[in-house]
């Protein structure tokens, strides 16, 4: 085993890629809410469906795309590593366990909250980027150039009261999993100090209650504009 | 006062173990913890029944003997060492459940003893600092601020307890670990093994098998001496920049 391995092995290393593939879906996330703000603009589509051809064909956009599904896969495949080592460290339970006492609900779940992300993940995914990237989408002209609708597709999709509300559901729990999730990858890099961490802090609340809600938003938004 | 037990019971570490319900009469507000279990022991003494077993040492909450997971918590209800925990903190009629701490690398040796060696072993791996033999060195010779002074002794209260192993939900070590390697990294003795001391500190916390940490904070929220977890931070910083650029292949 090099040193390298060795490190990432440990249970240090392992929380380190915890939380760069965590820092980095944080990323990629401030990004796809930004983009899709433009399902707002009222323009029957336009401006969103030209942003999802270029976000699907832009070589530097494909590079940032690789690097969010090996993030995705790193963060589930380390996350179950880790969950199953931390199991296997308490072999016999407590009986009674006041936890709540001492740290919040979130940051005991983390592992739940991310199952039940991948879960809708998984069903986002099949819904609009499958779609995008292999479906049938139907076209649509703009100043002589093709694109494909998939603001038809979104907006199809949104009609269906199951989905709005598995949406909103999603992004409920997806808050609770940023609400930890942002400041304890900082905590896990070694960034703890009284300069930084209130406004890590501040950041991260901010980041988890401002971006599910605008994600929350869109279905909301589209399911009542389609009557 | 009178009190329910339930006290985990437990032969020897293959035994398995189960709760034992008793009944404390008599119990005063100002006993400590340990002396309410001391006259449940004379009783059980007397009517030829084994005592429960539990470890103690100092009853002064400086030792880190004492352990105890009292109602789902470590210590109990206070942010104390059981033996500065009284009666007064529990109400009249009240079940308590006692448990020991609980956690693979803390194996069970009886009832509530559980055997804390990893500790001692991972402290083996780094946490000492090289001193030079011959006469006693002059007070103050090394100057050190009051920041990092207080600092180092902050993290140095730590009394090896293990609260911090049976709050965390992964019994993870990592406080503890973090408060022994920040006290010597933060000061100039600690320097010379700086670099080893966290690799090989950490390497032996992974290898006596605790878990990893999430940070939860509840360690913090639990720990007796109010151990904080920027020492945490403190070691992933330590550790990352010893493994980068120490020797050590």
């Amino acid at each position: 085993m090099t040193w390298v391995t060795k490190t990432l092995n440990s249970t240090l290393g392992r929380k380190l890629i915890m939380a760069l593939t965590g820092l980095f879906l944080i990323l990629f996330l401030t990004g796809h809410v930004s983009g899709n703000m433009l399902l707002f603009k009222g323009d029957g589509g336009q401006a969103f469906n030209m942003y999802a051809k270029f976000m699907t064909t832009n070589p530097a956009v494909k590079l940032l795309s690789y690097l969010t599904y090996i993030s995705v896969l790193g963060h589930i495949i380390y996350s179950i590593a880790l969950s199953q080592h931390n199991k296997s460290a308490r072999p016999v339970p407590y009986s009674t366990s006041n936890g709540s006492s001492n740290s919040a609900w979130s940051s005991r779940n983390m592992g739940v909250l991310g199952t039940i992300i991948l879960i809708f993940l998984v069903v986002h995914l099949q819904g609009f980027w499958a779609q995008m990237h292999w479906g049938e989408v139907p076209m649509i002209t703009y100043e002589g150039e093709e694109y494909k609708n998939l603001f038809l597709i979104v907006s199809e999709a949104f009609k269906q009261e199951w989905l709005v509300a598995l949406y909103v559901l999603s992004m409920i729990f997806l808050g609770f999993h940023l609400s930890h999730g942002f400041t304890s990858a900082f905590q896990t890099l070694g960034i703890n100090h009284k300069k930084y961490s209130p406004a890590i802090k501040a950041i991260g609340t901010a980041y988890s209650i401002l971006v599910p809600a605008l994600f929350a938003s869109m279905p909301v938004y589209i399911y009542f504009s389609s009557y | 006062m009178k009190l329910t037990l339930k006290i985990w019971r437990q032969k020897n570490t293959a035994d398995k173990g189960g709760f034992v319900t008793y009944v404390a009469d008599h119990v005063s507000k100002d006993m400590s913890f340990l002396e309410m279990l001391d006259v449940l022991n004379d009783q059980l003494t007397e009517r030829g029944e084994d005592p429960v077993h539990f470890d103690h040492d100092c009853r002064e909450g400086i030792c880190g003997m004492c352990s105890l997971y009292i109602n789902g918590k470590p210590h109990g209800p206070l942010q104390t060492t059981t033996c500065q925990l009284h009666m007064r903190s529990f109400s009249d009629g009240e079940t308590i459940t006692i448990e020991p701490w609980r956690a693979k690398a803390f194996p069970v040796v009886k009832d509530l003893v559980v055997n804390r060696s990893a500790f001692d072993r991972i402290i083996q791996a780094g946490g000492y600092v090289s001193v030079n033999t011959g006469g006693v060195p002059d007070a103050n010779e090394i100057p050190i601020s009051k920041t990092i002074a207080d600092l180092a002794m902050d993290a140095a209260q730590c009394i090896g307890c293990g609260a911090c192993v049976a709050a965390c939900k992964n019994a993870s070590a990592m406080l503890f670990t973090s408060a022994k390697i920040s006290q010597l990294a933060l000061l100039p003795q600690g320097q010379v093994e700086r670099k080893s001391r966290a690799e090989n500190m950490v390497a032996q916390m992974d290898e006596e098998g605790f878990g990893a940490c999430t940070n939860t904070g509840a360690c913090e929220a639990e720990c007796p001496k109010g151990i904080s977890i920027t020492n945490i931070a403190r070691m992933n910083r330590e550790y990352f920049s010893a493994v980068v650029s120490s020797d050590n292949m």
